[in-house]
């Protein structure tokens, strides 16, 4: 392997841009391969696509410096386009056709008729209200967003190096060795007012400055990839689709601090997001951007994947730091911050995916350019994992600041099957729930936090008029129960406690009190829990408390709920079964059912309580819903 | 997919990965991905590879949700119940199945070893709710009725293979 000098970096980079443009001079066929569109099964359209051109006759290239003749084309498999709803996605260049919902019965058609012939097929098009879509940038899913760190996902081959050094990749590091001291970078990514996007918030700069400082035989970068939250995968689709401006991001901030180590954690159930990272490594490697002296500048950066084994606990700092060491991942008492003390005990810049992914672009287009995006005290974007009862679900990125209405009716086409907006769980399991007076409210840092929510790491999980949010919340508690690492008492054997009121009222069996004993709690939990898991395991049950108290009512009070017991479904004898044995009756605890022996029973629904006492107790399986 | 276990082979995974602590859930974690559960001899020989006591490797082992100390059906299937999942109706799927396998209580794993329940928090595949996995291929916008078809074509599927074999 020769070693890269900066000279042949850009002799590298000049000829990626040129292999590129090259192949814009002729068709090129993209097949999404996000997790998503691989479940669909793309990766069957993809391969498919590839045998039959090359039955044709038609040269196919894979990669970006195979050359080709003129008639020859390119077939990519790219990154998440974010619609993973509509997939398999397949998009044609030059044409900029996209194809939705493609199955490999639809292949030959797209051969003989897009790719020979230059025609678009209007069955494949995205369309709304009758209305056919052919630009992917068109369709309002696209339109109404903004894409900075997801600008290649679904553009580019995500496991080509050379499609990322075409676009400027690498670049930005280059910068960094070159032309700006440490101090500087540092001092770029502070002015560029870029916060953490793993949920805190925390300016990135000020930490990045913190480790600098910070003198030590070792120092680490550590990207977390552990996005626990459920309903959040936006980390998931940058991984996947632009592994490498992670690893840039990183780069750089071993470059501006120091360090020449770094550790990407990423969740064991993204085992793509894992494949992606490990070719991405191996290619910079392999091309002297990752190792001993990159570029000759004297400047080394070693770079390792930890897979994570499935405890949420571990997305907290030190948690993760624990269990890159090989140890339980549990949190400790800080400080020491991670900044001092991180991972070894050595001064580390912890930070988040789609954080470092920011960087090279905040170092190509300079500082102001970033702050220019967004609100000035939370700028730049936000990916946002739209899901739940929307008719759009997908990967979105929006400037900071974007109304919530936004985001749910214009991008996420507004609720499923026409059904009313009820609330959006933003932030996942340590996060709230937002309601239809928040529709207007701006989506950044300060503003969420204001009404108890927070942005966590981007989910937003809508729900309709059907939902439960008594349900929602117990399903939360469930979650950070089970995810308590058992370290603190108050997060431990608390949510237990409230887990088990929860259930109480969920089953109609709770009362007043406990609705009570539940804010009590709740302030006791987060008051006194070391990490932030348990300080804020209790916001789904606040904000729910707060902004929908009538349905914990409903289940505490008149031991009724709408949309958990069926709205319309009330519990019936059938007079075919039903032997009049009585057993039903005697069960009932609210004296709801009459019938004389050996006649057919009833139950009067007015009294009912649906609690199905008696479908357990009858030995004929008379009793049923209707 | 050997499940009897080689101590020879889990010899090699170890030192294809490394001895230092650092290493501890690599090696778990490769082990199991090749056996689907950590046996107590596995467990006591990467203790004596790694050099740390068998306590250790035991609280780390019994602290992640991944690592399993018992063996596992032939088809391990894991139903997401992530949010997105959950509000577009999860837990029936989970419950139909649960009842297809004759689970009993607690037990995740099938009479005839051929497949363990699971649940998931979130596989990332929120768009395509509600999801599962049959050994890590994701299987999109199930329902309950879609689920048991699956697991029975699987059944089918092995039973075939075996007569084939034979």
């Amino acid at each position: 392997m020769s070693v890269l000098t900066r000279k042949s970096f850009h002799i590298l980079q000049r000829r990626a841009k040129a292999a590129l443009a090259q192949s814009r001079n002729g068709i090129t066929v993209l097949v999404c391969a996000g997790t998503g569109c691989i479940a669909n099964g793309s990766m069957k359209v993809y391969e498919y696509l590839k045998e039959a051109c090359e039955k044709k006759g038609i040269e196919v290239a894979v990669e970006l410096k195979q050359e080709i003749g003129p008639d020859g084309i390119h077939l990519k498999k790219s990154g998440c386009h974010g619609f993973c709803e509509i997939g398999p996605l397949v998009s044609i260049e030059p044409m900029d056709v996209l194809y939705t919902h493609v199955h490999v019965e639809d292949c030959d058609e797209i051969i003989e008729k897009t790719i020979l012939g230059g025609e678009v097929i209007d069955r494949l098009l995205y369309h709304k209200d009758g209305k056919p879509y052919q630009r992917r940038d068109d369709i309002p899913f696209y339109k109404n967003q903004y894409r900075v760190v997801l600008k290649n996902s679904g553009k580019s081959d995500a496991e080509d190096l050379m499609e990322y050094l075409a676009n400027d990749g690498y670049s930005a590091l280059e910068d960094c060795l070159f032309e700006m001291t440490d101090k500087e970078i540092c001092q770029t990514i502070t002015d560029s007012g870029l916060r953490g996007r793993g949920g805190g918030g925390f300016p990135a700069g000020r930490k990045w400055h913190s480790v600098r400082r910070n003198v030590a035989d070792q120092k680490y970068v550590v990207c977390n990839g552990d996005e626990g939250d459920p309903g959040a995968f936006m980390d998931q689709g940058v991984m996947e689709g632009n592994p490498h401006s992670v690893i840039e991001g990183m780069l750089i901030a071993g470059v501006a601090t120091g360090a020449t180590e770094g550790y990407i954690y990423v969740r064991a159930e993204y085992p793509l997001a894992v494949t992606r990272l490990r070719i991405a490594i191996q290619k910079a490697e392999d091309a002297g951007l990752l190792g001993d002296n990159i570029m000759g500048s004297g400047f080394n950066f070693h770079m390792h994947i930890n897979r994570g084994a499935g405890a949420f606990v571990c997305g907290e700092g030190s948690a993760l730091t624990a269990s890159i060491e090989g140890k339980r991942g549990m949190p400790r008492v800080k400080p020491p911050r991670t900044v001092d003390q991180g991972l070894w005990a050595s001064p580390t810049v912890l930070n988040n995916v789609e954080t470092f992914a920011n960087v090279p672009q905040i170092i190509l287009n300079g500082a102001d350019w970033y702050r220019a995006i967004g609100p000035g005290n939370s700028p730049g974007t936000k990916t946002f994992a739209l899901s739940g009862n929307v008719v759009n679900t997908g990967l979105v990125e929006v400037p900071m600041g974007t109304t919530l209405r936004k985001v749910i009716y214009d991008i996420g086409g507004g609720i499923k099957d026409g059904k009313k907006f009820k609330a959006v769980q933003i932030g996942g399991p340590s996060g709230g729930c937002l309601t239809e007076e928040h529709l207007d409210l701006p989506l950044d840092f300060d503003s969420l936090k204001k009404v108890g929510a927070m942005i966590g790491s981007g989910g937003l999980v809508v729900m309709d008029e059907d939902t439960c949010m008594v349900e929602v919340a117990r399903f939360f508690m469930n979650f950070t129960q089970k995810e308590s690492c058992g370290k603190c008492v108050p997060c431990r054997e608390g949510t237990r406690r409230m887990l088990e009121i929860l259930n109480r009222i969920i089953e109609n069996k709770g009362s007043e009190e406990d609705l009570d004993l539940l804010e009590e709690l709740s302030n006791t939990i987060s008051e006194a829990s070391l990490c932030g898991l348990g300080q804020s395991a209790c916001k789904p049950v606040r904000s729910t408390l707060k902004y929908f108290r009538n349905e914990y009512l409903a289940h505490v009070r008149d031991k009724y709920c709408p949309h958990c017991n069926g709205k319309k479904k009330v519990l019936q004898i059938s007079a075919e079964k039903c032997k009049g044995c009585g057993k039903c009756r005697k069960q009932c605890p609210m004296e709801a059912i009459t019938g004389e022996p050996r006649k057919t029973h009833v139950i009067n629904s007015e009294i009912c309580i649906k609690c199905g006492a008696c479908v357990k107790a009858c030995p004929f399986g008379a009793i049923g819903e209707e | 997919m050997p499940n009897i276990y080689s101590l020879e082979r889990v010899e090699e995974i170890i030192d294809s990965i490394g001895h230092e602590r650092k290493h501890l859930i690599a090696c778990m974690q490769d082990i199991q991905a090749e056996y689907k559960y950590l046996s107590p001899e596995a467990l006591e020989l990467i203790a004596k590879k790694l050099n740390i006591s068998i306590a250790t490797v035991y609280s780390v082992a019994t602290f992640y949700e991944n690592f399993s100390l018992e063996a596992k059906g032939k088809y391990i299937v894991k139903v997401c119940d992530g949010t997105a999942c959950h509000v577009r109706k999860s837990q029936p799927i989970l419950e139909r199945l649960h009842d297809y396998l004759g689970l009993q209580g607690k037990q995740k794993t099938s009479k005839d070893g051929m497949f363990t329940l699971e649940t998931v928090a979130c596989l990332g595949a929120c768009s395509l709710a509600p999801a599962l996995t049959v050994n890590d291929v994701v299987h999109a916008k199930m329902t309950p009725d879609s689920a048991v078809a699956l697991l029975e074509d699987l059944r089918r599927q092995d039973s075939e293979g075996e007569e084939a074999q034979a």
